[in-house]
């Protein structure tokens, strides 16, 4: 399972990719759990840009995510979803979390 | 009705087989000509009901998940995810959004929501101690494939 971070000043993006389900999504979790408590950035990204496939693990991927960046006092923000991926968020009702953008909106 | 296409599968409840399973399945109904959309469904709705057998069914022991699948005429499809391992207790309780039995572990309890959102119809049997069986259905708007 790819994932990159890059850091750009208080930016942490993670570039995810492959495909997302319970088996993966905990190294996922664990990687960007370690680099963000080391690099407390004010605003964490997840590009969903690279990933073909998502269920609900995702959705405990993002929720999760969005919980570490209160205590770490950033936001958090999801971007370049897919049809299908925006569609399994939603069903979460993430997009009410107000964190989906850039195609996150819409449809 | 008589299904006109069907196919088993047989794995063992190892996470890695997650993928495999949502895979296999959603070649089998590759064979109906599907929508993006409607595989995309399909496969998320299976991933679902597989993690749950791994995660629920059988606490991460390992032991067999078993797989059917069968395509009516028309273009109904009819998945059936079943374990032998626990068991749900309250079947309505585990239905429900954001119920779930480990919230420690970042589940987020939606794996029946997805399901029903994403399948026409979804049916769970289960007995304590001897298993469970999520039926899943889903209508395909076939455009033609090669089944008949």
């Amino acid at each position: 399972m790819p994932v990159q971070i890059y850091h750009t000043e208080d930016t942490m993006t993670v570039l995810l990719g492959g495909e997302i389900d319970h088996h993966s999504a905990k190294r996922i979790r664990e990687e960007i759990d370690d680099t963000a408590q080391r690099a407390h950035p004010d605003v964490l990204v997840l590009d969903f840009r690279d990933v073909s496939f998502m269920d609900s693990s995702g959705i405990g991927l993002v929720m999760g995510r969005y919980s570490l960046m209160q205590e770490l006092g950033g936001a958090l923000k999801v971007i370049n979803l897919s049809g299908h991926i925006k569609k399994v968020m939603k069903l979460a009702g993430l997009d009410r979390l107000a964190v989906m953008e850039n195609g996150g909106t819409g449809k | 009705m008589r299904a006109i296409n069907e196919m088993k599968l047989v794995f063992k409840s190892r996470s890695a087989n997650e993928g495999f399973a949502r895979t296999a399945v959603s070649a089998f109904v590759a064979t109906l000509d599907p929508t993006v959309e409607e595989l995309s469904d399909i496969k998320t709705a299976v991933s679902e009901a597989v993690t749950n057998c791994i995660v629920h069914g059988y606490r991460e022991s390992i032991a067999n998940v078993y797989i059917t699948a069968a395509i009516y005429p028309g273009g109904r499809v009819e998945i059936k995810i079943r374990d032998r391992g626990c068991g749900i207790e309250d079947i309505d309780q585990a239905m429900e959004p954001m119920y779930t039995s480990c919230p420690g572990e970042e589940r987020a309890g939606l794996g029946f929501a997805v399901m029903q959102s994403l399948c026409d119809k979804v049916r769970v049997t289960s007995k304590p101690g001897k298993g469970t069986t999520v039926t899943l259905t889903r209508q395909i708007s076939s455009r033609g494939g090669d089944n008949e």
